[in-house]
């Protein structure tokens, strides 16, 4: 008689990526939610365009690779990067920017490159960096947040699927340039950081109006995920930390000609990029004291870039940059081995 | 007064199962029809057998004996006639046939004369107290097998500030080192205090995960009457692998063991309670080890320790406990986390067999293998490693092959307690590839120095061929000078004797120069090993790494057999 030999362990925790993947969904939910509140359907129905799209490359690109489909299209990972492309673009841009970048990050940056586990580069990311450069005016076509720019369901449809401007709403009345895009036009005419903060309803409490209190959701949600130990405080807090630091500096220096540190960490998509874009294990550093680098030069960037590079939000880009040193910084951040 | 633990890194919390085998008392398994006994129930030298086939043999008599420093006796564990002596299948992961001793029992159970030293032990010199665990074939019962007699001799120059009883026992399922320490503290202690005369030991920790309430508190009573005897019974959290011995000295000391080091270079030395157990009866009531607490656990239908002869086979104790509630479809000797999968369930209980657990499909934590999916460096592993390595680089490293880079990440210090396979969303098997690594990474060596060889047998073998060219020539230039000599005056008798001496000289001078050529060539070739003119650095590295472990391995080869164990790694 011959038994089941393998080799040990003979137990597993249970984990898996798909569990991984669930949870991550679950914390992008309450910032989800708040921005349907506060802007309407059209992130609803990108999401789930987004979604569909990149299921279906998925399987594609597995069924040309030759790759079992069931445990990868289940594994969450595409639907993740679905969600966060999604979450990165205008909420009224029309269907066949999310369809070509969800295509994008999925065709290109994930199976060009090996699939799961193999990208070396934030698939998400990759796909916002080539619609940013190739479509800018609908990439930086933001909603407005004051509160008549909400967009019920059957507005958001026209808007994505149709010719753009329902005729009940005039275009210019409910989007224009995201916070940070309007602060940087207004510093290049040389306004004053408080001035033009007092002189239009885009700006909030914290950051943009609207966007921060996405923000402040994304912020719950990405905190419920480093207690369930599905990512690690390290990049999160230092990107922050950094990305507040530089930004405190220049705010000390001259006020009037740069934005608070808690304009920077409000506006776009810097929590959203701390907690659920930075993080991605992939294409991230993954020692320790690694994340920590990782973390405080992807924040150093972003405030480079916002203030004095060509664009406004600069968390893919950072980003991008900082997936290309990750293996040189993990390869000099080796942990101290027990008994060395 | 322990005044404080020390945290070590990583760990993981896993679901202990401990409950069901500790509701019984232990009892004395029944003596099967038949014991196999493996010479090999230790690390080291395998024993070499003192009887023949066909001799009665009595309870307790030496069967085997120690070949070598690192070797240990082996006893019969009840009475009975040899049956044979042949090759069985081991209980060992890798599945293979090694020389046992086949005793079969003739139901008596009829001890040899015993002599025991119930007076005072103190009155020994340790170096007696060696002699007699070492002729009781006392070996470390947490796991490693190594000879506890050396373990006990840590040399004369080292100071022992320390001695761990190791009580922690933390692999899930595992419960006889619980149920020994409730049910025999008072043995443990004993032993312990010989084992502490023995080295000289400033002081004794016993560390106990703290979800051993019973045991602790049984302990605690009997460690009270030794109460001037600087003994102290600590609890430990409960953590896998807190019982692993880097761990443990870690978690009590704040110390970490050097690297290719030795514990009792930090003045430590860690014992395992069943093993100061067996020390105490080998002193005190002369008894030799042939027997120890086995934990029977997972589908079978009473779970439970029983005290098993060595030679009982798994397939014995199964029925004991009720049978296995379903087919069974692996047996694992060990714990789940670092036990491993024998593909037959008649394998024998050895020494260093502390669990045995079926898995009959019943026990859903119990888990085969999912799918294994690409690892999407989520880190986990490295977070859960308690030596502080990077699991899924080394993982990448043994993939690809490239063994020079796994080195370089110290592969070398896994010490496979499986903690971030057991954690990895992906399921991939991470411990087997390490060992994968490891085995080739010796096979490379092996190699070398195969060619090693091979090179110094070519070296000689041109030296042989210099020589005799050498010794040809110089016969041809001998006739023809003896010819010349014939020629030339016959009369100048002492001259000739002269001549003799001179021709003599160029020939051995002829030896000489070839002799200095070689060790020329090979003094060049030491300090430049063979075809190394276009290795790459990479390759270069490696080599002088490879160098630096032979030596290294040298050393603790040195070390160990003056010094101390090292290898109760496992001793879990
Ligand atoms: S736990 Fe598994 S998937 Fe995660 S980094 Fe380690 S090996 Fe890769
Ligand atoms: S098996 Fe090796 S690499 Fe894995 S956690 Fe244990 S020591 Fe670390």
């Amino acid at each position: 008689m011959s038994l089941y030999a393998p080799s040990s362990p003979h137990i597993h925790n249970d984990n898996s990526i798909t569990k991984i993947m669930l949870k991550v969904l679950y914390a992008l939910i309450p910032g989800i939610l708040v921005y349907i509140y506060i802007f309407g359907f059209g992130v609803a129905i990108n999401i789930l365009l987004a979604i569909i799209t990149a299921l279906s490359c998925e399987a594609i690109m597995l069924k040309i690779r030759q790759r079992p489909i069931m445990p990868f299209i289940t594994d969450g990972s595409a639907v993740i990067t679905a969600v966060l492309l999604a979450l990165s673009i205008p909420s009224i841009a029309p269907w066949w920017i999310i369809f070509l970048g969800t295509a994008f990050s999925i065709i290109i940056a994930k199976h060009l490159y090996g699939g799961l586990g193999y990208n070396p580069f934030n698939p998400a990311m990759v796909g916002y960096a080539m619609l940013l450069i190739s479509f800018p005016q609908q990439m930086t076509t933001w909603q407005l947040s004051t509160p008549a720019t909400f967009i019920g369901l059957p507005d958001s449809f026209k808007f994505i699927f149709g010719d753009h401007t329902p005729a009940q709403l005039a275009t210019d009345a409910i989007s224009g340039a995201t916070p940070l895009d309007y602060l940087k036009n207004q510093l290049g005419l040389s306004h004053h950081v408080s001035d033009i903060m007092n002189s239009s309803n885009v700006f909030g409490l914290l950051g943009g109006n609207g966007f921060e209190w996405i923000s402040i959701a994304f912020l719950i949600g990405g905190l419920w995920l480093v207690k369930q130990k599905i990512i690690h405080w390290h990049i999160p807090a230092t990107m922050i930390g950094s990305l507040a630091a530089v930004a405190t500096l220049f705010y000390v220096i001259d006020p009037d000609q740069y934005a608070s540190p808690l304009f920077h960490i409000f506006s776009g998509a810097t929590i959203l990029g701390a907690f659920f874009i930075a993080t991605d294990p992939v294409s991230a550093a993954t020692t320790a004291k690694g994340k920590i680098i990782y973390g405080a030069c992807i924040g150093l960037l972003i405030y480079i870039i916002r203030t004095w590079g060509g664009y406004p939000d600069a968390i893919a880009f950072a980003v991008l940059l900082m997936n290309m040193s990750a293996p040189t910084i993990d390869y000099y951040t080796k942990p101290k081995t027990y008994g060395h | 007064m322990i005044s404080k633990l020390f945290k070590f890194k990583g760990g993981v919390h896993i679901p202990q199962h401990k409950e069901s085998s500790t509701q019984l008392a232990v009892e004395p398994a029944s003596i099967p029809k038949r014991l196999i006994l493996p010479l090999t129930q230790h690390i080291g030298t395998p024993a070499a057998p003192i009887v023949e086939v066909g001799q009665k043999v009595l309870k307790g008599e030496k069967i085997a004996q120690a070949d070598g420093y690192v070797s240990a006796p082996v006893h019969a564990p009840t009475s009975g006639i040899i049956e044979d002596i042949g090759d069985y299948p081991l209980p060992h992961p890798s599945g293979m046939l090694a020389q046992c001793i086949v005793i079969k029992p003739d139901g008596e159970d009829r001890w040899i004369e015993l002599k025991g030293h119930s007076g005072d032990y103190k009155q020994l010199d340790p170096s007696e107290l060696r002699n007699i665990i070492r002729s009781s074939g006392i070996v470390g019962l947490g796991g490693a097998g190594f000879p506890t007699s050396i373990k006990h001799n840590p040399g004369p120059d080292r100071v022992i500030d320390t001695l761990i009883l190791n009580g922690a026992e933390c692999e899930p399922y595992i419960t006889c080192d619980d149920m020994l320490m409730r049910e025999k503290s008072r043995e443990i202690i004993c032993g312990l205090l010989i084992t502490k005369h023995a080295l000289q030991a400033k002081r004794c920790i016993i560390a106990i995960e703290n979800n051993k309430t019973l045991a602790i508190e049984s302990m605690q009573q009997a460690a009270k009457e030794f109460a001037d005897r600087n003994i102290e019974v600590v609890a430990i959290p409960t953590v896998y692998p807190a019982g692993s011995e880097k761990q443990i000295i870690y978690t009590i000391t704040g110390k970490e063991t050097p690297k290719n080091g030795l514990p009792l270079h930090i003045g430590v030395v860690c014992q395992n309670v069943g093993t100061t157990a067996a020390v105490y009866r080998a002193i005190h009531h002369g008894e030799p080890l042939i027997s120890r607490y086995v934990t029977i656990a997972g589908d079978v239908k009473q779970p439970r320790n029983l005290e098993v002869l060595f030679g009982t086979s798994a397939n014995d104790l199964i029925e004991q406990c009720g049978g296995s509630t379903a087919d069974i479809r692996r047996i694992i000797i060990g714990g789940p986390m670092m036990g491993f999968a024998m593909q037959q369930i008649t394998i024998p209980v050895i020494k260093t067999t502390n669990c045995i657990l079926i898995d009959a499909g019943q026990t859903k934590d119990l888990h085969t293998r999912q799918y294994t999916m690409p690892c999407i460096r989520c880190d986990s592993c490295a977070d859960v490693c308690p030596v502080n390595l990077l699991p899924q680089q080394l993982y990448w490293f043994s993939k690809a092959q490239e063994l020079d880079r796994i080195q370089e990440y110290n592969v070398f210090d896994c010490i496979e307690c499986g903690c971030c396979d057991y954690v990895c969303p992906s399921q991939i098997p991470l411990v087997q590839y390490y060992r994968f690594a490891k085995s080739e990474i010796w096979k490379r060596e092996r190699e070398t120095q195969k060619s090693d060889a091979a090179r110094d047998r070519h070296e000689f073998h041109q030296f042989r061929i210099d020589r005799e060219k050498a010794e040809k020539a110089e016969k041809l230039r001998q006739k023809k000078a003896a010819l010349k000599i014939k020629k030339q005056a016959t009369d100048q008798s002492n001259e000739i004797g002269n001549n003799d001496k001179k021709e003599a000289e160029p020939k051995n001078a002829a030896i000489v120069a070839a002799m200095e050529r070689v060790k020329a060539k090979k003094a060049q070739q030491k300090v430049e090993p063979k075809n190394t003119d276009d290795l790459t650095d990479h390759q270069k590295k490696l080599v002088t790494e490879i160098d630096q472990r032979r030596a290294e391995q040298r050393e603790t080869q040195v070390s160990n057999s003056n010094d101390n164990a090292k290898m109760d790694n496992k001793e879990l």
